[in-house]
Parts: C-alpha cells; structure tokens; sequence
C-alpha cells in the first residue's frame, strides 16, 4: 500500500459505512453461491486477507455452515517482476483445502489495472483445477489494463489516474475507512 | 544485492530477511505443482568444476521450481579440458547473456574474479577453502525452524576446520546473528588464527559439545588432505566420532546436522545419523527454499 506521502483529499467511505457496504457484498456472495458446494473465501494479500476474514465471519454467522478459506500471495506471479522493481516482499500462500472442483471467491481491497487478480488467478491454478474462481472487490477505482470485471463491487468511484486509493483496516491500520489521495 | 559470493561481507539485516523470504519458498515445494512463473525467461549456468551431488542438484531443482532455464557445464565435458584459462571460458560463457551463474571451484576467491570479469549475477556454490554462503543459509534457516531463534545458542562445530568452506561460512553467519560457536578437532585441523572470526578452540571434544544446542559435524575430506593431519580413519573415529556417548554431553533436546556427504562411522555413528535428533535431511529439504529465495532476490531487479 502507497500509503506514505499520500495526500488525503477524500474520504469516500468511512467505518460505518465499510461495515454496510461489507454486508451487503456478503449477501450478494450468499445469494450467487449459496445453492454451491466446495465454497472457499480466498484473501489477496495483505489488505484482501482481512476483507475476506469478515466476510467469511458473516457469511457463517448468517449460513451456518463452515467455509474453507485461505489467502494468496502474488508477489512470485507478477508481471513487473523486471522492470527495475525492488523485489517485491513475497508472503507465503495459504490454501488449505482442495481447489480441485472449489468455488473460490477471491477478495481484495482495491480493483485498479485488473493486474493483481490476474496474478492470483494464476496463483490459484497452480494449486488445482476449481470449478470457478469469482472476484470480490471492495472498491473498483476504473482504469483497467485487462479484460477483467468483478462479480462483487463494495463501491465504484471515478478517479484520475494520478490519484490514488487506500483501504484502512483496522486489523491493520487505526480505523475503516476509504480514501482517495493525490500520490 | 547482485551476488552471493560469501556471508562475511553480508550484515544480519541482509541474512535476515534472505531467511524471511525462504519461508515463503518452503510452502511451494509442498504443493503438487510445485512451480512458480517467477523468473520466466532468466537463465541460470550451473557450473560445478567439482563434484557435488546436493548442492547442484538442489540450485537446479531451485531453478526449475522459479521457472528460469538452467544449463550445466561439468569440467569433464568443458574446454578447460582442452587447455582453456577459467576466465576465457567466462568471457565465452558471458557472450551468451546468462543472468546468473552458480559457481564451485576448488581455488578460494574464485567466484569474486569472475564477479569482476562477468555481468552476470554469480552465486558462490563453495570455493576452495573459504565459504559456502548457501549452506549457511540453510544451515542457518532449519536452526532456526528447530529452535524458533539464530542467537544465544550454543553450536558445536567439529571436524576439519582448515579445509571447511562450510565451518568458515557458517561461523561467520552464526556469530554474526549472536549465537556461541566452538569448533573442535584434532589441532591439525584447526586453523591458528580461526579464534579471530570470534570463535572458541578446543581439541577435546566433549568440551565442545558440553551443553550444545546445536552439533554440527563436519566431513573428513580425505581429497583435500594431506594424509599428514591424523593417522588413520579407525584413530579419528576413536576420538571425534559422534556416538551416543559423546553426545549425551549435549543438552537433551540437542540438534544434529551434517552438511553431507558423511563418512558414516568415521564422523559420524550410524546410530546419530539415523536417530531422531538428526536433521540431516531436513537440510537438505530446506536448501532448495533456501536457494530459491537466494535467486529471486538476486534477481528481481534492482534491491538494496
């Protein structure tokens, strides 16, 4: 996360509103794969993972039924790995049940270039064969590079492509909240 | 970073964070594929001018596993054969725009002339008499896997001290991340002035293995010898192979390692070498995390 130096110059979703938003996609989720066997929460790391803890959370409150969940590092699947870039801190991956014939909904914080759940797509088929990978976003900030359009959004925000987006958690940050920022 | 040519020029931080980033490696050789796209078109010369069979086969397994292209050069089968200087054979082998060459030569300093003389990354895979920066590594990662810490440790390093690339790579790491090392051996074997790398000598090896947490044997290498440093196999077996009773002077929980190949019973008993306190093997597991790790830092682009 770009956090350092990044000029707040909106706050586009406070806690209140995060833990709505989060709601809802949660109902969406349980809507789309409800009648689905072999659901599996997986988190892109670092900030994806969190969203995907309390998504899941909700989603077994409501369902009461036990999720598979994991997380997903894709650091090793990057497609900048040589342009110049210091190497990109890797974290280990984390998918604990069988992705072979799994309903995975994959789950980040911010959808930007589309480059990022390009990689762990990647990621996830190198561990199996799933019967579908879905894509859980909690902002989609535009500017897509690839072909590539989420079944769940929290929020879509118009942006200029030299802003910048940032989800705080407070897993990991002080509070929730959504900002956009000038780099 | 562009080379690993040893751990003495290397701070904690740096070691630190190459073991760090090894754990993430280690999850991949557990899985059923175990391939990442990571370094996709990079090419890799594995270039062993003496035999090795763990740790060339390990950087190779490492390669493959990141998806770079390895190739291989054995001296038998090379020029050198023919009469060709090491780094004409270099210049050649730079012509051909590798991206990283993992060397072992039986002359120390030798991956540090051809760093001067190639583009290329270069890992040292063990020179002469001076270090072996990986085995360290690894050496150093299943310490820490079996005692969850690298410092205030007490290791026991016994054996051939002079000719160990491994002692002398692994001394320098160990006292680097604040653990306690002894070396022992008979005083052949022992360098005079290896108290300077900040080590304690002694030649009884009860003494060095008294409370050890961690015993490290190292391997009679009978090719780099003189025949002059003890009298026979059976006489050093009699005073520095690790049995039972030797290491019952060490702490209960004591870990054993050997960096490999071991002279079963000369060394090393059958009895240690197998038991449960060994993790011989284990070493050998986490090489391949260690040495991926090692590349993908080496060569992902521009790192501090």
């Amino acid at each position: 996360m770009k956090r350092k130096g990044l000029k707040i110059t909106k706050v586009i979703m406070n806690g209140e509103e995060m833990e709505r938003t989060i709601n809802r996609m949660v109902h969406e989720i349980i809507e789309r794969v409800g009648p689905k066997k072999n659901v599996a929460i997986v988190g892109i790391r670092t900030r994806g993972v969190h969203i995907a803890e309390r998504i899941l959370k909700k989603i077994q409150e409501l369902e009461k039924v036990k999720v598979a969940s994991g997380t997903i590092d894709i650091a090793l699947y990057r497609d900048d790995f040589f342009k110049g870039l210091a190497s990109p801190e890797v974290g280990p991956s984390n998918l604990n049940f069988n992705v072979d014939g799994a309903n995975i909904v994959l789950v980040d914080d911010v959808l930007y270039t589309g480059r990022t759940v390009r990689a762990a797509i990647d990621a996830v088929m190198d561990y199996g064969r799933p019967a579908s990978i879905m894509y859980a976003a909690l902002v989609d900030r535009g500017h897509r590079e690839l072909p590539i359009q989420p079944d769940f959004v929290g929020k879509a925000v118009q942006t200029g492509e030299n802003e910048a987006v940032a989800v705080y958690l407070k897993e990991v940050d002080d509070d929730d909240k959504v900002v956009v920022g000038e780099k | 970073m562009k080379h690993l040519l040893g751990i003495e020029n290397l701070n904690r931080d740096q070691i630190m964070h190459i073991l760090e980033t090894a754990v993430s490696f280690e999850e991949i050789n557990q899985r059923q594929i175990k391939k990442v796209p990571t370094l996709k078109g990079l090419s890799v010369i594995n270039f062993f001018a003496e035999p090795s069979t763990r740790t060339r086969m390990s950087f190779e397994v490492a390669e493959k596993r990141l998806s770079a292209d390895s190739y291989n050069i054995a001296v038998s089968g090379s020029a050198i054969t023919k009469g060709e200087t090491l780094s004409d054979t270099a210049l050649n082998l730079q012509a051909m725009a590798p991206d990283c060459l993992i060397i072992r030569h039986a002359v120390s300093g030798t991956p540090h002339m051809l760093a001067q003389i190639m583009d290329c990354s270069i890992i040292n895979a063990g020179d002469g008499f001076h270090e072996h920066p990986t085995q360290a590594l690894l050496d150093a990662y299943t310490i820490q896997k079996k005692k969850g810490k690298l410092d205030g440790l007490k290791v026991a390093l016994m054996g051939d001290i002079a000719h160990s690339r491994v002692a002398r790579s692994n001394i320098h790491l160990l006292t680097k991340t604040g653990s306690h090392v002894t070396v022992a051996g008979p005083a052949t074997m022992i360098p005079k002035d290896i108290k300077k790398l900040g080590v304690e000598v002694t030649y009884d090896p009860k003494e060095a293995v008294k409370d050890a947490d961690i015993v490290m044997m190292l391997r009679i290498q009978e090719e780099r010898e003189s025949g002059l440093m003890y009298p026979d196999r059976r006489e050093y077996a009699k005073f520095f192979c690790l049995d039972e009773k030797l290491l019952s002077y060490a702490k209960p929980d004591a870990t054993v390692m050997h960096p490999g190949p071991a002279n079963r019973g000369v060394e090393i008993d059958d009895n240690i070498m197998d038991g449960d306190r060994s993790v011989i093997l284990e070493q050998v597991a986490n090489g391949v995390a260690v040495r991926m790790a090692v590349l993908y830092l080496l060569l992902g682009g521009s790192n501090s």
